[in-house]
């Protein structure tokens, strides 16, 4: 952004270099006690409060460069109507949500972005953010009730602004699918059956991707919700629910099922390397959130991807979706820059989602009136499966407690991947000691 | 010095024995008059000296404090506690919990023992001994010795993002040189060697190698050209071939390199970490304990208590190694 920066920006600008390069000191020597020391040390550097202030800064996890572009189109506009100056400081998202602890607790920006579910309500509840209840005045009337329901933390007062989401379904080349005859299966049997016959047909049924350890979550979740429902979801992603208990085996069980159907390469490769196989026509379908779209950069392969949402299988029919919002939360300190709740403010009208939208077109808007006569077809199936659905998830890893997702189910599901084992009383005893620590 | 001196020679030593004690009782009074005229000049310090000498070694002492003992102490502390890193606060005591839960509990935690033990075998049996044989080799006077050396050591200069690609390259399932060579790229047969669980450990300890390699060349390297050119020589005058010259000469003399290569070789296996880390995170087959600490102590997945148990668990592994290092350094002091 030009920005014209005035003596203090400027010393502001220096600093997270600095900053940076301390905590990075802190983190290599092996003990954690650095962090609350270094926090100590950058506590008081952060920027003065003031309600004059006629600019905001924006820390942005979006560093692939299409939504990195696309946050700069809602900056611009932000700043085209408000007078208010944007600086922002994009960080590769790896980084960014890695660092997030300690970049709240040092001097984290005013506005920046992250997620709905237990990770914004966590950091909610212990103080690190700033509600957002007076935006959500202005705002509200934009959003639909999951939606707000999402947005708000445990406290009950509103956090996040949310601005886009998207749904996780079975992707597909409609052109490939009409060729070979396949169709959409309705129930897991179906789809199990068509997944033989693409075998037969010696393509690989269902393209799968784990190295990153993320990925496979989705599958879990969608099992989980289509046989124990939403409820069920949420309740064992917060604990109150043991993981030691048959709807959690059979859930592995059902996966089972599916697995020899999964690229049996899954653990070598990353989603984006599943995308080009689904491009390539080396895999009949792909089960991933639809920024899997943003790898298609070839027009006319984008015009030939269709979407369907995970069969059901036993209680719910595939009345919940998985679809994890993407907004902005206020820090501490930025809810007492006005200009910041200006922004927040922004991301939650039409139009700021509509200058994302003009960007980034992999994502659903979720305001309401935002603009949805660019959607591709592809987008209009999007938007209507989660519009359709009673029951919006966030994704395991956003739902669940962080060391529980990363360091308990990444290993866990890859080493199913592997040999279709799991054990779930050892789940149970690890998930009892983690969620006891927090 | 002095107190044999002062003992009279034993009667069972031989008479020249004896004379040569005798010999130094002799002289010692004048070298023991000479330390104390030598002494009494060193206490004799200005002020500007002791500044001096108190800032050079009180400003090492108090960063080796800071950054070394503090952290390391903070962090058996932590260890035994359970902590969400965010508030002091919260700081619960935990007793042995977290030890528990990484014996019992946690996966991850003995395959990534077993992997350090495997990666220390590696490197031990295999990449140390490469290293030593670049170094005789490019010892040889042979042409472009230099330009050998130079590649060889550029794997330890690189970064370590540029290590991760450079081995994608070769690695890669569908596109990477070595399923190319094998003939297998793009067919189902293909090995997936950073993907599967039974390859990819050997995968990376050949990475390793090729940095670890490198190094111990260069160390090698230095300690060969401190071996004094006499001593092959007056092998060779013996009739020793060149193996037995290398094995029984050379190698024997440079037992102060030896000792560093294998302190280096325990340390390097224990603190293996960047490799793994850039293929997946040290998952998948990959643990290694380092990769474990750095998974619960930084990053979202924070379990401050359950990272600290873990590094502490290293710290313990780490100082058998330095313990023996010392040793040998110290008993030599003592020997000379």
């Amino acid at each position: 952004m030009a920005v014209n920066l005035g003596p203090f920006q400027a010393a502001e600008g220096a600093g997270p270099g600095r900053r940076t390069f301390l905590k990075t000191l802190g983190i290599g020597a092996v003990a954690a006690s650095g962090i609350p020391l270094l926090s100590a040390c950058t506590g008081g550097s952060g920027p003065a409060p003031g309600a004059s202030s006629k600019s905001l800064t924006f820390g942005s996890g979006s560093s692939d460069e299409v939504p990195r572009a696309a946050y700069k189109a809602v900056t611009d506009a932000f700043t085209k109507k408000s007078g208010f100056d944007v600086v922002t400081n994009v960080v590769p998202h790896n980084d960014f949500q890695n660092k997030i602890n300690s970049y709240l607790q040092g001097s984290p920006d005013e506005s920046f972005t992250w997620f709905a579910g237990y990770r914004m309500q966590y950091y909610a509840e212990k103080g690190l953010l700033a509600p957002v209840d007076d935006v959500w005045e202005k705002i509200g009337g934009n959003f639909s009730d999951a939606i707000k329901k999402a947005s708000t933390g445990p406290d009950g007062k509103m956090y996040l602004v949310p601005n886009y989401n998207y749904p996780w379904g079975f992707f597909y080349r409609k052109s490939f699918w009409a060729e070979k005859g396949y169709s959409v299966p309705a129930t897991f049997d179906e789809l199990t059956t068509l997944a033989a016959k693409m075998k037969a047909d010696g393509i690989i049924p269902i393209g799968f991707a784990d190295k990153d350890g993320w990925p496979a979550m989705g599958t879990f979740d969608y099992i989980n919700m289509r046989l124990n429902g939403y409820q069920f979801h949420i309740d064992l992603t917060a604990h109150k629910e043991s993981w030691d208990q048959k709807k959690v085996s059979d859930v592995f069980d059902t996966w089972k099922a599916l697995l020899p159907f999964q690229d049996p390469a899954a653990l070598g490769q990353t989603w984006q390397d599943a995308a080009k196989a689904l491009e390539a026509k080396k895999t009949g379908m792909y089960l991933l959130g639809s920024f899997v779209t943003q790898q298609f950069t070839d027009p006319a392969v984008l015009a030939d991807i269709d979407f369907f949402p995970f069969p059901e299988i036993a209680m719910e029919g595939t009345d919940a979706v998985e679809a994890p919002i993407d907004g902005l939360l206020l820090s501490k300190k930025g809810g007492e820059n006005q200009a910041a709740r200006d922004y927040l403010a922004f991301m939650g009208t039409p139009e700021g989602q509509d200058a994302y939208a003009a960007v980034d077109t992999s994502n659903i808007a979720t305001a309401k009136g935002a603009d949805t006569s660019k959607y591709s077809a592809l987008n209009k199936k999007c938007a209507d499966t989660i519009a359709n659905a009673k029951y919006i998830s966030q994704f395991l890893d956003r739902d669940a407690l962080p060391a529980m997702a990363n360091n308990v189910m990444i290993p866990a599901l890859q080493s199913f991947i592997k040999d279709g084992s799991v054990d779930v009383k050892n789940l149970e005893a690890q998930a009892k000691s983690l969620y006891a620590a927090q | 010095m002095s107190t044999t001196a002062e003992k009279p020679a034993s009667p069972n030593s031989g008479p020249t024995a004896g004379g040569a004690q005798r010999g130094t009782a002799h002289a010692s009074p004048a070298t023991a008059g000479r330390t104390r005229k030598k002494s009494r000049k060193v206490r004799r310090l200005s002020r500007r000296d002791k500044i001096v000498l108190g800032i050079m070694v009180g400003l090492p002492t108090l960063i080796q404090l800071l950054f070394v003992w503090l952290p390391t102490l903070a962090s058996i502390g932590l260890s035994f506690t359970r902590w969400n890193g965010l508030d002091l606060a919260d700081i619960k005591s935990a007793g042995t919990e977290n030890y528990e839960f990484i014996s019992q509990n946690y996966p991850p935690f003995w395959p990534a023992m077993q992997h350090n033990v495997l990666w220390l075998a590696f490197l031990a049996l295999i990449a140390t001994p490469l290293g030593l044989l670049l170094a005789v080799l490019l010892d040889q006077k042979i042409r472009g010795s230099k330009i050998y050396q130079s590649i060889f050591f550029t794997p330890v200069m690189l970064s370590l993002a540029l290590i991760g690609i450079i081995w994608q390259l070769f690695y890669n399932r569908d596109s990477g040189l070595l399923n190319f060579l094998l003939g297998t790229a793009g067919t189902p047969q293909a090995v997936d060697w950073f993907g599967d669980s039974n390859v990819n450990i050997w995968a990376a300890m050949i990475a390793a190698t090729w940095r670890h390699a490198g190094y111990v060349m260069i160390l090698y390297l230095a300690g060969l050209k401190g071996v004094d050119p006499a001593l092959r020589e007056a092998a060779s005058i013996d009739g020793a071939n060149a193996v037995q010259t290398f094995f029984r000469v050379v190698f024997p003399a440079m037992r102060p390199v030896n000792i560093v290569i294998v302190v280096i070789t325990i340390i390097e296996s224990l603190r293996a970490f960047d490799i793994v880390y850039v293929i997946n995170r040290g998952t998948n087959g990959l643990e290694l304990l380092s990769a474990l600490v750095i998974q619960n102590l930084i990053g979202e997945g924070q379990v401050i208590g359950v990272g600290s148990a873990l590094a502490v668990v290293l710290l313990v592994i780490s100082l058998v190694p330095i313990v023996f290092y010392l040793i040998r350094t110290f008993g030599k002091e003592k020997e000379a």
